[in-house]
This record gives structure tokens, sequence and C-alpha cells, in this order.
């Protein structure tokens, strides 16, 4: 805005700090979630017990034989991920209502889609790095050698991944008012991730196993691309309608 | 006339149903594959149709509750997705029904059935969401939101289990049901549908009017607290 100059008298204008551009916005609401969550380690820690008691469990549920278990590898890691994933989805938002820092965060000079995209990568750096850590867990639990494809294999992740966080952040949203929003979350999330969760359940199996990605599984990489895409433009269209009251 | 048209609407449903069954019961002679069950086929199908109009009808109603802000669209959708669970639930059953005799299970992994029950869970999430929350404008905006994603979640569902299904071997191959079923056949499908939508535009308005009456009461109960 600029102030009109008097007649005689010096131009100024105030110091102002220039606005963040959305990308910073982004990356600033992103480092906050993460720092917070790093000194407190709540969901983290959680979200790994979590994770690797289930991992337990699974070896209970069937043989756990070398060839038996590199059949169905990738979907006993998705099953994993999608329940270590609703651990930290929850909270990512639960965690703004003490103090009415959700408030504040929806007053902040910056757009819902920032803050949105901000929450939204927090919660995939936490679950990815769960996720890497389950990884090796699961190679040594199960005998099951995982390395041989690692580049595609975490193509596969980064994508799904991408897929439980932004579904899974923005009903993390919807849900953080209600009393049983731990309950509703899985509840609605998981139908919704059904597709994402399939695609990534296709390719991991072949590539744990060490078979490359053949041309009929393409199809899948691709499905996880459209969900990707789909629902990011989705959640970040209605996040201004979920969170403004 | 709202009355007129429920008055009218049950009895043309109930006279249609009456005499599409007989025609259905008596007159069909049954399929050479699939011996009498296959009847069950004029209903299990407009269900189905009938549940994804009014998923559809409900994503509508979601998009212009959130375009407007009234009420009005609101409850409508609620009504409903609500009306389209009881028919999805319906479908489910039939076709379960219809599996157990021609599949010898009451349920297989075919991907029209896997993809209804998976649309039929998101959908019954969103009723749940709308239990879980008192106040009524929240409530609205939040569902139309869930609304809106469950619908656009249907169609990549029912893509990716077609592609998971056709990797597996299938059970039983689709046979005398889809394809070269006679025109008169064809046309009872149809026809049979026209009850079956009366039917649900009844449950629509009994709903309706439930969610009419629980606001005015809401209003009531209101104005008698100011007081």
């Amino acid at each position: 805005m600029a102030v009109p100059a008097l007649r005689g008298a010096p131009v100024r204008t105030p110091a102002r700090r220039p606005r963040l551009s959305f990308v910073r916005q982004v990356l600033t609401v992103a480092s906050k979630d993460l720092r917070s969550e790093l000194r407190t380690k709540e969901a983290l820690n959680s979200s790994l017990a979590f994770a690797l008691v289930i991992l337990l469990l699974f070896s209970f549920a069937f043989e756990p034989t070398e060839a038996q278990t590199r059949e169905i590898s990738g979907g006993l890691l998705w099953l994993v991920f999608a329940f270590a994933g609703a651990l930290i989805l929850n909270r990512s938002f639960a965690r703004e209502l003490a103090n009415d820092c959700l408030d504040a965060l929806i007053a902040a000079p910056m757009s819902g889609a920032a803050l949105f995209l901000g929450k939204a990568l927090a919660n995939f750096a936490l679950l990815l790095a769960v996720e890497l850590v389950c990884l090796p867990v699961f190679g040594v639990f199960y005998n099951v050698h995982w390395t041989g494809r690692l580049p595609s294999l975490l193509v596969v992740i980064v994508l799904g991944t991408w897929g439980v966080t932004v579904v899974g952040t923005i009903f993390s949203a919807l849900t953080v008012n209600l009393r049983l929003r731990e309950l509703m979350l899985p509840m609605l999330v998981y139908p919704i991730l059904i597709p994402c969760l399939l695609a990534a359940v296709q390719l991991t199996s072949p590539l744990v196993m060490g078979q490359p990605l053949t041309p009929e599984l393409m199809i899948w990489l691709r499905l996880l691309v459209v969900f990707d895409v789909i629902f990011t433009a989705l959640a970040v269209a209605l996040v201004e309608t979920v969170m403004v009251r | 006339m709202r009355d007129k048209a429920v008055a009218v609407s049950s009895w043309l449903a109930a006279l249609l149903l009456a005499g599409n069954l007989a025609l259905i019961l008596l007159v069909f002679p049954d399929e050479q594959e699939q011996g009498p069950i296959f009847r069950i086929i004029f209903f299990h199908v407009p269900m189905a149709w009938t549940a994804f109009v009014a998923f559809f009808a409900a994503l509508i109603a979601s998009i212009l509750y959130l375009a407007s802000k009234n009420l009005r669209y609101d409850a409508f959708a609620a009504a409903v997705t609500e009306v389209g669970l009881a028919f999805g639930a319906a479908n489910l059953l039939t076709g379960m029904i219809w599996g157990r005799v021609i599949w010898g299970a009451f349920w297989v992994w075919d991907p029209r059935l896997t993809s209804m029950l998976v649309g039929w869970l998101l959908y019954a999430g969103y009723v749940m969401l709308r239990r879980a929350i008192e106040e009524p404008t929240e409530r609205a905006r939040m569902s139309a939101v869930v609304s809106i994603f469950a619908f656009a979640d249907v169609p990549i569902i029912f893509f990716s289990i077609q592609w998971w299904r056709t990797h597996h071997p299938q059970p039983v191959v689709w046979g005398s049901s889809g394809g070269h079923m006679s025109p008169e056949y064809w046309f009872m499908l149809f026809f049979n549908w026209i009850p079956i939508l009366l039917v649900g535009y009844l449950l629509l308005e009994l709903r309706m009017r439930q969610e009419r009456l629980s606001r005015e009461l809401d209003a009531l109960r209101r104005e008698a607290h100011a007081l």
C-alpha cells in the first residue's frame, strides 16, 4: 500500500515484512509440525511401537516361512503402514486443539491450502520415517531380502505414502472436533484408500521378491499417480470448506 | 400436493410390483442354465441402479449445499444417501442369495460385488459421521465434503478392483446373466425399475419429512430455551 506523499515532507513507507511466498508458508508449517513432533515424539514413538507389534503379530497369523511371506509381503507391509499412518494422522490436527492453536493457525496470514500442504508434508515425512524403520525389521523377522529393487520400491513407497497422507490429513482436519475422532478417522479413510493401497500392494510384492516392474504392472503405478493427483487436488480445493468455521 | 404424490406413487408401486411379480414368477419360464433363481436379477440389478442414482443425487445435493448453505439440500443429501444404502444392502443381499445357488458360496470376490461393498462402506462412514456431529451447519459442511470425496473415489475403486480381479482366476465366468438376454427380459429389467424407483422416492420422502420435523423440533426447543 503506497502512502500518499505529503507536500514537502519526505516520503516514508513503514517498514513491513514481506509476506512469505506460498512455498515458504508450506515449509514453515511443515517444519513447525516436525519440530514439535520431534521434541515430544508422541506420534512417532507410538506409531513405531504399534507397527512393530503388528509385524510381530503377523508371524502368528501364518507360518512365517520365506516363500509364503514373500508372496504376501506387499499386503503385510501396507497393512502395517496404513495402521501406523492412522496414529500419526490422528495426532496431526488434534495436537493443535490445546491452547486454541488451531484457531491461531487458521487466522494466520496464509491460505488454507498452505496450511494443509504443510501439515500433509510433515505427516508424509513422519510416516515415511516409520516405514523406513519397518522395512528392514520386516526383512530380518521374515528373512526377506528386500533390497534387490530398492529404487523402484522407494518410488512405490513414496507414491503410496503420499496417497495415504493426503487423504488422511484432510480427514484428520475434518474429524478433529469429533468426540470419536480416533474411531472415525480410520472408518472414513480406509475405504477411500482402497485403490491406493491395492495398487501399492500389487507393486510392492514383486519388488520385494526382486522381480522387475513388468509392463502389466505399470497400470498400478499409473493408478497410484492418478490417485495422488486427484485427491491432492480435491483436498486442496476443499480444505477451506473443512477448516474455516 | 406432496401427500397426493406420496399416495399416488405408493399405489402405483404396489400395483406395478404385484403385476411384475406375477409376470416374473408365473409367466416367465426358468432360464436353461440357471434354473428358477435367475428371476432375482429383475430386483438385483434395478436396485443397484437405484443405489447409484441415489449416491449421484447425494453428490449433487452436497455440492449445492456448499454453494448455497441451504440446509434443505443437506437434508436431501442425508436422506438420499440412506436410501442409497438401503438399496445397496438389498442389492448385496440378493446378489449373495444368487451367488449361493449359482456359485455355491454366499460371497466370492467378484469385482462388482467387491466394489459395491466398498462403496457401501464409504457411505456407511458418511452416515456414521453425521451421527457424530451435533451442530447442524458443521454436520452439513463436513458430510458434504465426505460425500464429494466418496463419489470421486467410486470410479477409481471400480476400475482398480476390476483390474485386480482380472489378474486372478475368476471363480465363475459371468455367463447367461449378461450379454445374450432376450428382449422381453431386458424390458422387464427396466420395467421393474419403475416400482423400485417409486419405493425409493417414498423412502426419501418419509426420511425428508423426518428431517424437517426434527429441524422444527429443534427450533421449538431453542425457542423454549430462549423464553
